[in-house]
């Protein structure tokens, strides 16, 4: 029996024009034939490659409370994603190479996206002795990374970049001076002043963002900057693209949708590190995301549990969740109101963060691996955390009416994510599929 | 059980909004780490509303100090120009937090230049951790460039009042000649104190006597 999926009548996420697309394990067929087992309406919804998160927590090992592998995944996939790159500060940190291949194991039996892990840079991300970059490397990290910590020394910085170099992995920066930040707990400016919470400094992030670009000239060695937060840290992106250093940099959906202002009022689902800036810094993000000097999105998936963000400001841990909003963010605060186009919001989720890792290409052509998304870009709907797939609902986001959304997901030519409004004839449940239940439609027409 | 009240003092800014999101009960803010300490404002108030004949516009008080971590400035200044008093703060650059004016104050660039014709002075406590931490060189740098002593008063308008919270670092934020001095409030701030967390508790018990 021929297995093959066809989705009809979609739109070209890129060229805007009408596309049958057929796929058969896992792969995209060079044309639709007449007799597939599986046929899935897309009313001329758009058809894009499946998104990409460079930047998620998924919390295992040790940390499950927070998150599992399992329903991060979900909530990835929930999102439009089809791959995501997860942090190595889990508990214990993945800086050995048996700890990558058990969250690739775990992400191939519980999955719901494919899931690259990113190593340590330094042995229990101390900041110290480095980790066997090449080990981990053929375990399967695609990049590394001590993030959730910066690497102070400048000296130990430079020695990974150079080895990172013969290794032929990134490094992803968390930059952050701790001796700048000390006990900040805020964006330093007029509201840590009004609220008495000890502030951060945005120099606590850029005197490390220059800092890596010049070592990342010394070495030859390839620096890409997580979530950029300030003005100040994207010049620094933008003088070391116009040098030709091999420096790339990310930022996130908080950084160009709010400021320190969310945290009046003390709301810990306002706190992550690096913190909300002022209205300056967010014209800068989406200044830096119009004129191409962000390389790609990102969404710093930060679950918490309630019980540990419940808890004064102060107390609570940093970090939000950021997979099931991420499209709708981009597509409401800039597509909307026209910084960007659809198709380059698409591009800077898609090509451009597996272009930054060297992921496989992903292209809605014959050959290439079938992971989808079918997005509804003027579905509206209300973010209402505890709908959300991720153990995580700690985020700033509650309540608020959003466009755009992920209708299908499709990874590996399985079906992950699948929105009640989408028909699907002649459904054959596959290995994925089996324990997915189709979500309820959240998307109404506007 | 349930409680009615709770008064609250807590290490943590925000710590009383909290329990009061999360508690049916009434709030009493006893102090919340930097951010702010409404009873101790409202003696301030009381002591300099003595001061002052019960007039507030058209005067005006120095804050001296450690504003960065204090929360009874932050009090002070929000009551002081609720009011119609002016506040003019002074201190160590590294004691003054980012963008001060926007609590509704000057920012001085000298202890002179607060003080100097001023209603009144408030002396902030110096916490001995602000060494520690690197934000100053010495308890005695400290004092020689704000400390509160008798040249610095006598910039003030006569009779103008000075204040401190307590308890009092005797020649470090407040000269001793100035502390036991005829210009000192202190004693009277500690009384006041009294009568006000009096008053606030009353007022409290007794609205919610009305809600009930």
């Amino acid at each position: 029996m021929n297995g093959a999926t066809v989705i009809r009548n979609a739109r070209h996420w890129r060229t805007g024009e009408r596309l049958d697309l057929a796929f058969d394990r896992g792969v995209i067929l060079a044309s639709p034939r007449q007799d597939e087992a599986r046929v899935i309406d897309a009313r001329g919804l758009v058809l894009a490659p499946g998104l990409v998160d460079l930047h998620v927590h998924l919390r295992e090992p040790g940390q499950s409370a927070k998150e599992t592998i399992e329903r991060g995944t979900r909530a990835a996939a929930v999102g439009g994603f089809t791959a995501v790159a997860c942090m190595p500060n889990t508990e214990p940190v993945l800086d050995s190479a048996a700890w990558i291949e058990w969250v690739r194991a775990r992400a191939e039996a519980a999955g719901y996206c494919r899931v690259h892990p990113i190593g340590a840079v330094t042995m229990g991300q101390k900041g110290e002795q480095l980790t066997e970059f090449g080990a981990l490397k053929s375990a399967g990290a695609v990049a590394l990374s001590d993030d959730g910590r910066p690497i102070m020394s400048a000296s130990v910085m430079r020695r990974a970049l150079e080895h990172a170099r013969h290794a032929g992995l990134p490094i992803v920066c968390h930059e952050e001076d701790l001796t700048l930040r000390g006990d900040g707990q805020m964006n330093e400016g007029w509201v840590a002043t009004r609220l008495g919470l000890r502030g951060i400094p945005a120099a606590a992030e850029s005197v490390m963002a220059r800092r890596d670009v010049e070592l990342s000239a010394l070495t030859g060695g390839r620096a890409h900057i997580a979530h950029l937060s300030c003005a100040e840290s994207l010049d620094a992106l933008r003088d070391a693209h116009a040098r030709g250093i091999l420096v790339t940099g990310e930022t996130c959906p908080h950084y160009w949708t709010l400021t320190e202002e969310a945290v009046l009022g003390y709301d810990p689902h306002a706190k992550m590190n690096p913190p909300l800036r002022t209205e300056r810094d967010r014209r800068a993000v989406i200044d830096a995301i119009r004129d191409g000097t962000i390389d790609c999105l990102a969404t710093d998936h930060a679950p918490h549990t309630e019980d540990e963000k419940r808890q004064p400001f102060d107390q609570a841990p940093f970090g939000i969740v950021g997979l099931e909003t991420a499209l709708a963010l981009t597509i409401t605060h800039l597509v909307e109101p026209g910084h960007i186009s659809l198709a380059r919001a698409l591009e800077l989720w898609t090509e451009s963060p597996r272009r930054v890792f060297g992921l496989p290409d992903v292209r809605l052509e014959a050959g290439h691996p079938a992971d989808l998304v079918l997005i509804d870009p003027e579905a509206a709907w209300t973010v209402e955390p505890t709908a959300f797939q991720s153990k995580g609902r700690n985020t700033p986001f509650a309540g608020q009416r959003l466009v755009g959304r992920a209708l299908a997901t499709i990874c590996d030519g399985e079906i992950t994510h699948l929105d009640a409004a989408i028909e699907v004839g002649g459904a054959r449940p596959g290995r994925r599929e089996a324990g997915l239940e189709r979500s309820g439609s959240l998307a109404t027409p506007r | 059980m349930r409680v009615s009240l709770v008064v609250v003092r807590h290490r943590s800014a925000g710590s009383p909004a909290f329990l009061a999101r999360h508690l049916e009960a009434g709030v009493i803010n006893a102090g919340d780490g930097e951010h702010e300490h409404p009873t101790q404002g409202l003696l301030d108030l009381l002591t300099l509303s003595d001061a002052w004949d019960g007039r507030f516009e058209g005067r005006r008080l120095a804050i001296v100090g450690d504003i960065a971590h204090s929360r009874v400035a932050r009090s002070a200044i929000f009551g002081l120009t609720t009011l119609g008093a002016a506040v003019t703060i002074a201190g160590p650059p590294t004691l003054i937090p980012a963008e001060a004016e926007t609590l509704g104050c000057a920012v001085a660039g000298s202890v002179e230049e607060a003080m100097r014709g001023a209603d009144g002075v408030m002396a902030l406590r110096l916490q001995r951790e602000r060494m520690e931490s690197g934000l100053l060189a010495s308890v005695g740098e400290y004092a020689k460039g704000w400390g509160i002593d008798r040249e610095r008063v006598a910039l003030m308008r006569p009779g103008a009042p000075v204040l401190h919270p307590g308890p009092m670092n005797r020649g470090v934020e407040i000269a001793p000649d100035v502390a036991d001095g005829g210009e000192s409030r202190v004693f009277r701030q500690v009384e006041n104190g009294l009568a006000v967390r009096c008053a606030v508790l009353a007022r409290c018990a007794s609205a919610l006597t009305e809600v009930s």
